[in-house]
């Protein structure tokens, strides 16, 4: 999975567009986590939900694709060293 | 086994972890497998996990984006994403989806919008079920009489060719998609994406499952191509959704990162497995796929309709949704792991020979 400085401009460019078009759909209805229940980083993640839904938009469509390539990028070296071949595909048919 | 549980932060519940990743595995592979994000399946799944209706759509969809991505990825190393194809499709898509909405808020109007949706959403179904199959048997005919005849048939001979139809309709810009091997007016894919679209957006799906059929019979595209260039669409629209149901508050964060670390190696293996299964292979497991949403729809009416057995249905389908999940998740990785055998297998055979 090479990705391309071009590739990865278009894709953080379309990151932000998507959130602040999500931005403009929104309902207003407010919810709010209970912080008081959990400390540490998850403490930190209900704060910046009840503080601003944006930056928590933002956060998980940053954070979610960044852990999916990251994994996925870890699958691709541990089948690359199986010995499988991840660049093509020789059934050719409709 | 509390260690087997983790607190929500947003949702504030507490949920079996192991059975978030377990369901983003099977929903990774059915999805890299088939081109489609799946949430038909994710949804129930999270439900019965412990989330209310609300967020389990919103995490569902919005765990979609990281696993879409890994596929899209390396469906497009295989050469499987016409990304022309999938840019044009977007423009359509989105503007299909918009007059869906309006569609939907005019049903509203009139009432019973839910039970109209449903039974659409059930026709749809039961149309690309049909043509799955009556695809599969014209395809067998045709390799039938070839075979009668002592001749072998082209490998990219298909069984229903609407799509040769339409692509006789040679309205300027003609274009020459180079991956997906046609070329047809650049007014098919986005009439079709339109339309596509439009049907997602009525039903309240996010499209997968009307697009990648679509691709194949109507835009003429071979399966792998259809299955790829599809996932492009989904990670574009699963990026979407999760932006906006997390603008509204209802993705639960954590969650939606624990099914995506199992659905990005599900998704691995289920694009992967395309490499080993022949296009009509996929064709016959998406039919099934399609035949088992369509069932889980019939007994979410019955259960609509009959109040005294309505636990007993909506449970029927919730198990039926996450059966077919098992099923078909357990067969692709069988194929998998086959296919890799034989590949291995394959390899190092003139290491075998050179030596003797």
């Amino acid at each position: 999975m090479k990705l391309t400085s071009k590739w990865l401009a278009i894709w953080a460019w379309s990151e932000v567009s998507t959130a602040l078009a999500a931005e403009a759909k929104v309902q207003h209805i407010v919810i709010v986590a209970d912080s008081r229940q959990v400390s540490g980083w998850k403490a930190w993640l209900t704060n910046l939900y009840n503080e601003s839904h944006l930056y928590f938009a933002l956060a998980t469509i940053i954070i979610i694709p960044a852990v999916g390539l990251a994994i996925g990028k870890l699958m691709d070296v541990l089948l690359a060293g199986l010995g499988i071949d991840l660049k093509t595909r020789k059934l050719a048919e409709h | 086994m509390e260690w087997l549980y983790i607190t929500m932060p947003i949702a504030g519940v507490e949920i079996f972890w192991p059975g978030l990743i377990v369901l983003g595995l099977g929903v990774g592979i059915i999805s890299g497998f088939f081109g489609m994000g799946g949430g038909w399946m994710v949804t129930p799944g999270l439900n019965i996990l412990g989330f209310p209706m609300a967020f389990a759509i919103g995490t569902g969809i919005a765990q979609m984006s990281g696993p879409s991505l890994v596929s899209t990825l390396r469906h497009g190393r295989f050469g499987n994403v016409d990304y022309r194809l999938g840019v044009i499709m977007v423009l359509g898509t989105v503007c299909g989806f918009e007059a869906g909405a309006q569609t939907i808020m005019w049903l509203e109007r009139i009432g019973r919008v839910d039970l109209y949706v449903r039974y659409a959403y059930l026709a749809l179904l039961a149309l690309i079920a049909w043509l799955v199959f009556a695809d599969i048997v014209k395809k067998r005919r045709k390799e039938q009489e070839a075979l009668a005849a002592g001749r072998k048939l082209d490998a990219l001979s298909t069984g229903i060719e609407w799509h040769k139809r339409l692509h006789r309709i040679q309205l300027p810009p003609v274009i020459h998609f180079k991956k997906a091997g046609i070329r047809c007016s650049a007014w098919l894919p986005i009439g079709v994406s339109f339309l596509t679209g439009w049907l997602a957006g009525v039903v309240g799906i996010g499209g997968g499952l009307i697009r990648m059929p679509a691709l194949i019979y109507l835009v003429g595209c071979p399966t792998h191509v259809a299955v790829g260039t599809d996932l492009f669409e989904v990670a574009i629209s699963g990026l979407y959704g999760a932006a906006t149901y997390s603008y509204k508050g209802r993705t639960e964060l954590l969650a939606a990162l624990i099914m995506a670390a199992g659905a990005a190696v599900g998704a691995q293996i289920g694009s992967i497995a395309t490499k080993y299964v022949r296009g009509y292979g996929i064709r016959l497991l998406f039919g099934l796929a399609v035949l088992g949403c369509a069932l889980s729809i019939i007994f979410k009416l019955i259960a609509a309709a009959n109040p005294g057995v309505r636990s007993l249905f909506d449970g029927a389908a919730t198990v039926l949704i996450l059966g077919l999940v098992v099923v078909l998740a357990g067969h692709i990785l069988i194929q998998f792991i086959r296919g890799v055998r034989e590949e291995l297998t394959l390899k190092r055979k003139p290491l075998v020979r050179s030596s003797l």
